[in-house]
């Protein structure tokens, strides 16, 4: 317990001194820690309650629409500033800017929620690669019809208000990096606190044998649209931040980008081991490292990368990297192994 | 909301035509994959893929002074052999696995398709112009390019011989048989491993001359593929798998849905009505089973 606390308080006092140490790549570590926070919230429902969704991105992309509507159109006319491409005709004094931030954000993350609470009892219904299609279905209406509602800017995208200026030109990395970084925190002190409670273990039932679990007593429905609710709120968050970190939305290629950010968070989390506490945040940061150190190399051959690592990662390294160190080091996680058991394990091998 | 299509009874009767040419080809896409999911238990995301890549071959044939008819021999030829090479690298090895796996696996493929094409071909809209003109009815009123009918034709052939084949040819008995039960086949003597590849390039096969109509009376585009795969999907679920005239008659349904829907919601919303309806479909049935305490399988 002691060891652990001497580690989380390192990695705080890590995040918060990373831009400052690295202070070129404070829009990367912005984004890895959208990134983290996407992977961890896919986790609850992929890893832990077996209903693997590819819809969080609804939620993501509602977020960053809310985030950007709202802080907008608490000063100046929302149809007006996406129809003149925005930034030039209004411009948001310091203390616009923060207050409209502030409550986008909110509204950003309670919304998608409601919206997770509204049609969860519908979707969590379904099951297995019926949820997946039907999840993969709402994302990729989502990001069409959005395309075509005028006044949050249709198929020209909408531009989000531009960071004020304040006297420090290091004061918008700073700001954004802060405030995901405050996402990350909360997020994985929400998820830590409720994997130790019994409604982890619920999860867990649910994903092993949900009919089970109704049998024995347990409402599935209710813990089912709970745990969609508690991830709608992160991703809403995570996609209001990163719609001002981006700067410009676009309904199918920022907001609801079921091609890249939709299949990123699957992706990371069973590359980091899904159903494990911190194999997403490994995933995460492995995948974005990978992503930016490579991609440059790949420069137009991103998409055929991502494609490619799809398919390995999900035929050859399902388990991820958590769940290899568990086959490899039971013992760091708890497990008791009999030896004489894991020699006869090996010979059949 | 433009509800002036409901007025003109010539309208309606174009939409209701266009829709169901539109929705045989569906049909044709759907089958392909109602094929393989029935066989091999997995859902290909990169079906709709497959398709545009059978259009594209079409679209070369027209470039180099080919008429892009011929596609519809030449592309199941090529496509099946892509269909069995994508089942020797990947598919094989999700068979037996988790259906999540196999989605996810598949939709890699399916982006990865998506990007070499677009590499390729580039991002151009294209079509493959048939020459083929057009047939007027009732005093010019409703117009229908003859290049539907030839393709709402041929898939009905397509569709025909392939029932056949199943039915009479040694291969069609040994997919039915795998279809019924994987490991009795084997054990009679039938290569399951060869069968899922057979199926598999079959698919693909199917997808190719679809693609090819496509590229003939619509138009292709590399990143169009997704909204094919979910349209055979819907079909398919609707029809329930292994009903063949419940796959035609579905796709007709779906075809006529998205004329009318493109005439009332829009253009820009036709997409994502599809995939709407397709959300509301599966609703739908979550609660119709749910009444018994079914659940979707």
């Amino acid at each position: 317990m002691n060891k652990n606390i001497i580690l989380y308080a390192a990695l705080l006092i890590f995040g918060l001194a990373a831009p400052f140490i690295f202070p070129a790549f404070k829009v990367q570590l912005s984004i890895l820690c959208v990134l983290i926070v996407l992977a961890l919230t896919w986790n609850i429902q992929g890893g832990e309650m077996g209903y693997n969704t590819f819809g969080n991105i609804l939620f993501y992309g509602l977020g960053m629409y809310l985030c950007a509507s709202v802080q907008v159109g608490m000063f100046f006319p929302l149809a007006e500033w996406t129809e003149s491409g925005g930034e030039k005709t209004f411009v948001h004094t310091p203390t616009q800017f923060f207050q409209g931030m502030a409550m986008g954000l909110v509204v950003a993350a309670v919304i998608p929620t409601i919206v997770a609470g509204l049609i969860g009892y519908s979707i969590l219904g379904l099951r297995g690669h019926y949820f997946a299609i039907c999840t993969l279905g709402l994302g990729v209406a989502a990001g069409e019809i959005s395309g075509g509602i005028e006044i949050i800017g249709a198929g020209q995208g909408f531009t989000t208000p531009p960071f004020p200026d304040v006297g420090s030109l290091e004061a918008r990395g700073e700001f954004f990096y802060f405030l995901s970084f405050m996402a990350v925190v909360l997020t994985f002190i929400t998820v830590k606190s409720i994997y130790s409670t019994r409604f982890k273990l619920i999860l867990n039932a649910i994903r092993d044998n949900e009919d089970k679990a109704e049998a024995m007593g347990i409402q599935t429905m209710k813990y089912k649209i709970i745990g969609w609710m508690i991830s709608a709120f992160f991703c809403g968050l995570a996609g209001g931040i990163m719609g001002g970190l981006v700067g410009y939305i676009d309904s199918t290629d920022v907001a609801f980008d079921g091609r890249e950010m939709g299949v990123f968070m699957v992706l990371m989390a069973i590359l980091g081991g899904k159903g494990t506490l911190w194999g997403p945040v490994i995933g995460a940061t492995v995948f974005h490292i990978f992503k930016e150190g490579f991609w440059t190399f790949f420069l137009g051959w991103q998409y055929v990368a991502l494609g490619v690592l799809i398919v390995v990662i999900v035929i050859y390294f399902p388990e991820g990297i958590m769940g290899w160190l568990r086959e490899k080091y039971p013992e760091r996680f708890g497990e008791v192994v009999d030896e004489a058991d894991r020699k006869a394990q090996v010979e059949l091998k | 909301m433009d509800f002036l299509i409901f007025q003109v009874p010539m309208l309606t009767l174009q939409a209701t035509l266009d829709g169901v040419l539109l929705g045989i080809l569906f049909a044709l896409i759907a089958y392909g994959m109602a094929l393989q999911w029935g066989v091999m238990n997995i859902i290909n995301i990169a079906q709709g893929d497959l398709v545009i890549l059978g259009g594209y071959i079409a679209y070369f044939m027209y470039l180099w002074g080919i008429h892009p008819a011929w596609g519809v021999i030449v592309s199941p030829f090529i496509m099946y052999f892509v269909g069995v090479g994508i089942y020797k690298l990947v598919i094989n090895k999700v068979v037996d696995r988790d259906l999540f796996i196999s989605i996810l696996a598949t939709f890699g493929i399916s982006i990865l398709f998506m990007q070499l094409m677009n590499f390729a071909f580039g991002a151009d809209v294209v079509l493959a112009n048939s020459g083929y003109g057009t047939t007027m009815l009732f005093d010019n009123s409703v117009t229908l390019p003859n290049s539907k009918i030839f393709s709402a034709f041929i898939s009905i052939v397509f569709a025909i011989g392939l029932v056949v084949y199943m039915k009479k040819s040694k291969l069609g008995r040994a997919i039915r048989a795998t279809a019924q039960n994987a490991r009795a086949a084997k054990i009679l003597g039938v290569d399951t491993e060869k069968v899922y590849a057979a199926t598999f390039g079959i698919n693909a096969a199917l997808c190719g001359v679809a693609g090819a109509l496509i590229s003939i009376t619509f138009t292709i585009h590399p990143y169009m593929g997704l909204p094919y795969t979910i349209r055979s999907f819907m079909i398919v679920i609707v029809a329930g798998l292994g009903n063949l005239p419940g796959v035609a008659m579905s796709g007709m349904g779906l075809g006529v849905f998205e004329e009318f829907a493109d005439y009332i919601l829009g253009t820009e919303f036709r997409i994502g009505s599809v995939f709407l309806l397709l959300v509301l479909i599966l609703v739908y049935r979550r609660f119709k089973l749910s009444r018994k305490r079914e659940y979707l399988k």
